[in-house]
């Protein structure tokens, strides 16, 4: 039995589709979710957060800036700070950035375009609760759709030193190659975690990969929610 | 009083926009642009009359929404 928060912020528009994964999907193996709106000041009893994708608050100013400093952040730290599992998908890893809880920053595709295909990612870095169960230099096959997704780093040498890189642009075998790099992140970057391993971020969009009836028919992202089931289980922690 | 914020990208950030820029310049037959960055200029209208104390204000606005040091630099004018 795992309970999931999904925060929705005005222009989010993954919301209900990372609900729908851990409510329906998913709902075999206990899993449950809610919508927690921003204004919320407690996430209340969850077991683990999504921050969902999307264009919160009209991605003015920076995408994720003002979501940053929405109402139910400061419980979403606490939630964080304490251990819990919380995923941070495109425009949510965006707003995790610019909230402090993950390193770096996502800026514009060296493009200028609005990318929208499958990908592949190598998963890679140390074990977070969103991956523990994928085997490590695995690749799979996930959508993206950003125009901002290139990811800097004041002193990435660090963030690569720390395994904080999780998820990796790679081609179709799995080579981490410049070609296979959609937006120019550095290093090819296509997600991270922080320094505790329990909040992660990444562009692609696992939630859009689960069921084979969608999209290509790559249920690839099915993996990281049940990792994260897996995890919750294994920790035994009811919170 | 007014702030004035200019937010530029730090060198080494790659500004795909400003390229864009650029090579729009040249194709328009400007010769000798040898680089475009683009950037943000924020005007902030303030209460008080206290220059030094609105600067304060500002920086600390800056840091914290104005500006995403990871990627940018800031400057504030105070008139």
């Amino acid at each position: 039995m795992a309970h999931f928060g999904v925060i929705r912020f005005p222009g989010s528009n993954c919301d209900d589709d990372a609900l729908h994964i851990v409510n329906t999907v998913l709902a075999d193996r206990g899993s449950t979710g809610e919508i927690l709106w921003h204004k919320e000041h407690s996430v209340g009893q969850v077991d683990g957060l999504i921050v969902p994708g999307g264009f919160s608050y009209g991605d003015y100013l920076r995408a994720g800036s003002m979501a940053a400093h929405a109402p139910i952040m400061e419980s979403v730290k606490a939630f964080a700070k304490s251990g819990g599992p919380v995923i941070g998908i495109c425009n949510g890893f965006q707003i995790l950035c610019e909230s402090g809880l993950l390193e770096g920053a996502l800026t514009r595709n060296a493009s200028l375009r609005f990318i929208c295909k499958d990908i592949y990612c190598r998963v890679e870095g140390r074990p977070t609760p969103f991956t523990k169960t994928i085997p490590a230099g695995r690749h799979i096959r996930i959508p993206i759709a950003h125009a901002e997704g290139c990811y800097r780093h004041p002193d990435v040498e660090r963030l690569e030193g720390e395994a904080q890189v999780i998820f990796r642009y790679c081609d179709a075998e799995g080579n981490v190659t410049a070609d296979a790099n959609p937006n120019g992140s550095v290093n090819n970057i296509a997600g991270i975690c922080n320094a505790a391993g329990n909040v992660v971020g990444l562009m692609p969009h696992p939630e859009r990969a689960c069921e084979a009836v969608l999209g290509r028919g790559g249920i690839d992202g099915l993996s990281l929610f049940e990792s994260v089931l897996d995890s919750l289980a294994n920790s035994g922690v009811a919170r | 009083m007014k702030a004035k914020v200019y937010v530029t990208l730090k060198s080494g950030v790659l500004d795909p926009q400003g390229q864009a820029v650029g090579r729009t310049l040249g194709k328009l037959g400007y010769e000798g642009v040898k680089g475009v960055r683009i950037g943000k200029y924020v005007e902030i209208d303030l209460e008080g009359d206290d220059p030094k104390l609105a600067e304060e204000q500002v920086t600390k606005m800056c840091n914290e929404l104005i500006a995403n040091t990871v990627m940018e630099n800031f400057r504030v004018e105070i008139d």
